[in-house]
């Protein structure tokens, strides 16, 4: 079905999105939520490609990889935003210039 | 028959999408929060009852119809909780803004 | 023969066009805190385009844990950071060379994968051979057949990934915390609005779950699915304060986290004794399929909604 073509090509520009976002952003809840784009953008041209090549609906392998796919990514998010808030959290505790990766974070707690 | 059946869902939908469209310039143009929250629950609010009501004729049975109706007032209560929620936030930020604390 | 650019054809052009679109706001927005909800936009979106190309169980999947929960990840996280304006960016040459690199490769790569859709022919797919086997599998649904009994090797080391995943986010835990409730306090008035909502919603949404549980065998719907909105209600009915937020080093709630993957193991290792790893039966298939199911949804509601709440933390 070349109906899902448009999904594929847009699975193609998200994941070219996320991975601008992963490299150009400088904070880290920033990368992460560029992280999560690619890997929808990836599940997309997945699913869509399955589509693609079956004439109809994505079949069944790929929408239970796909399916794990995201469970596993909201798994690493929920471990990289607790690895984040507690960095943040030591930053506070004792100020250290460079602990964090955002610049002017630092602003605050300057001495 | 079915051209007039087809005819007022048309119909219903394009009330809905005009509501919502209201609702959405209300939301972008309005200057503070609550004008903002006035403006979006009420047309969102109307503009879903609107294309529940264009659904329902549509429906292959009774239980999807019950489905549709139950996934409007789901949605009205979680909007209308919601936007007390937002209201009462946007009530205590101003109340710190105009006395800054210690 | 279909004509070539439908009514239907325009709507997927112009939902492609939005997710793009939104992908790209939430990319390119100031306010942190923006971003996070456009991303939740994006999944809403994301999940209308699995409809579309009919893989309803994805769909489900990503409205619930790509745009649901995620977002309340994100929320949670830029709430605690308390930081909503990125830092503003210093305009230097460098600063300049650190987007246009990024940007090219982005493009590069994008185009690179828009190329090879558009050239390469894929024909082979695993739909027939995976239709065919459906009856020993004891499910009508091929998705559920995939995830617990062809691939179950996946789902038990997925679900494993979950539980790990919960471990190590517990060992951000400040050492003189640990045994404190999880995540933040909740302060919330007895007889208002979120306390209401919060004893009015979670039978509602119990049901839904049973429901998507229990469709999830012969149409569409399952464990993750089910087990995220347990979650959502659970969450709810924590923040509304109808319930008190668990302890992680609860014994109960330990044994709710583990069952799934507990159950799913020792039926692996049963199959052992009788043919190889990780063998259902194809006599008692429904029900051991619904068993394992049942106990995998129960530990990933548990699993993301200690996920979610996180580690305990100080109250500010």
């Amino acid at each position: 079905m070349n109906g899902s073509i448009p999904f594929a090509l847009c699975g193609a520009v998200l994941v070219g999105i996320g991975l601008y976002g992963v490299m150009a952003h400088d904070h880290l809840l920033r990368r992460l939520i560029a992280f999560n784009v690619t890997g929808s953008g990836v599940f997309l041209l997945f699913g869509s490609l399955s589509a693609l090549s079956s004439g109809g609906a994505t079949g069944a392998v790929p929408q239970a990889l796909i399916i794990t796919g995201i469970v596993v990514a909201v798994a690493s998010t929920a471990f990289v935003l607790a690895l984040v808030v507690r960095l943040k959290e030591e930053d506070v505790d004792a100020p250290a210039p460079g602990a964090f990766e955002g610049s002017s974070e630092h602003d605050d707690h300057a001495p | 028959m079915s051209v007039i059946v087809t005819a007022t869902t048309i119909l219903l939908l394009l009330i809905g999408v005009a509501f919502f469209l209201a609702g959405s310039m209300g939301l972008l143009r309005f200057p503070d929060v609550h004008a903002r929250l006035h403006a979006l629950t009420k047309a969102d609010n109307l503009g879903l009852g609107f294309i529940t009501l264009a659904l329902l004729p549509q429906a292959a049975d009774v239980w999807i119809a019950s489905k549709l109706v139950m996934i409007w007032l789901l949605t009205m209560l979680a909007a209308a909780t919601v936007s007390q929620l937002i209201a009462r936030s946007a009530l205590h930020e101003e109340d710190v803004k105009q006395e800054p604390g210690p | 023969m279909a004509p070539a650019f439908s009514a239907l054809t325009l709507f997927d052009v112009v939902l492609c066009v939005l997710i793009i679109g939104v992908a790209l706001c939430s990319s390119s927005v100031r306010d942190l805190f923006a971003a996070t909800v456009l991303l939740i936009i994006y999944g809403v979106f994301v999940a209308i385009a699995w409809v579309r190309l009919g893989a309803v169980d994805v769909a489900l999947a990503e409205a619930a844990i790509g745009a649901g929960l995620t977002g309340v990840l994100l929320i949670g996280a830029v709430a605690r950071l308390k930081i909503t304006e990125s830092p503003a960016a210093a305009v230097s040459r460098w600063q300049f060379a650190a987007k246009v690199i990024p940007a090219s490769l982005g493009l590069l790569i994008a185009s690179g994968l828009a190329y090879l859709v558009l050239t390469v022919e894929w024909r082979e797919t695993l739909q027939a051979p995976v239709l065919a086997n459906l009856p020993d599998t004891g499910v009508l649904n091929p998705v559920t057949a995939v995830l617990l009994n062809y691939r179950a090797y996946d789902t038990l080391l997925e679900t494993s990934v979950l539980f790990a995943a919960l471990i190590a986010s517990w060992c951000t835990t400040h050492d003189d915390l640990w045994g404190e409730r999880a995540g933040l306090r909740q302060h919330t008035r007895r007889a208002g609005i979120l306390a209401t909502f919060g004893r009015f919603l979670p039978p509602i949404g119990l049901i839904v779950g049973i429901h998507i549980f229990w469709a999830g065998a012969d149409k569409w719907g399952g464990a993750f699915q089910a087990g995220t909105i347990f979650a959502a209600v659970w969450i709810l009915a924590i923040m509304a304060g109808v319930i008190d937020a668990p302890n992680a080093t609860g014994r109960s709630i330990r044994s709710f986290a583990v069952a799934g993957p507990m159950f799913f193991t020792f039926v692996a290792l049963t199959g052992v004794l009788a043919q190889s790893f990780l063998i259902i039966p194809v006599m008692v298939a429904k029900p051991l399929t619904l068993a394992i199911e049942a106990c995998l949804t129960l530990s990933i509601a548990a699993t993301l909604m200690l996920l979610v709440l996180g580690a305990p933390r100080r109250s500010a």
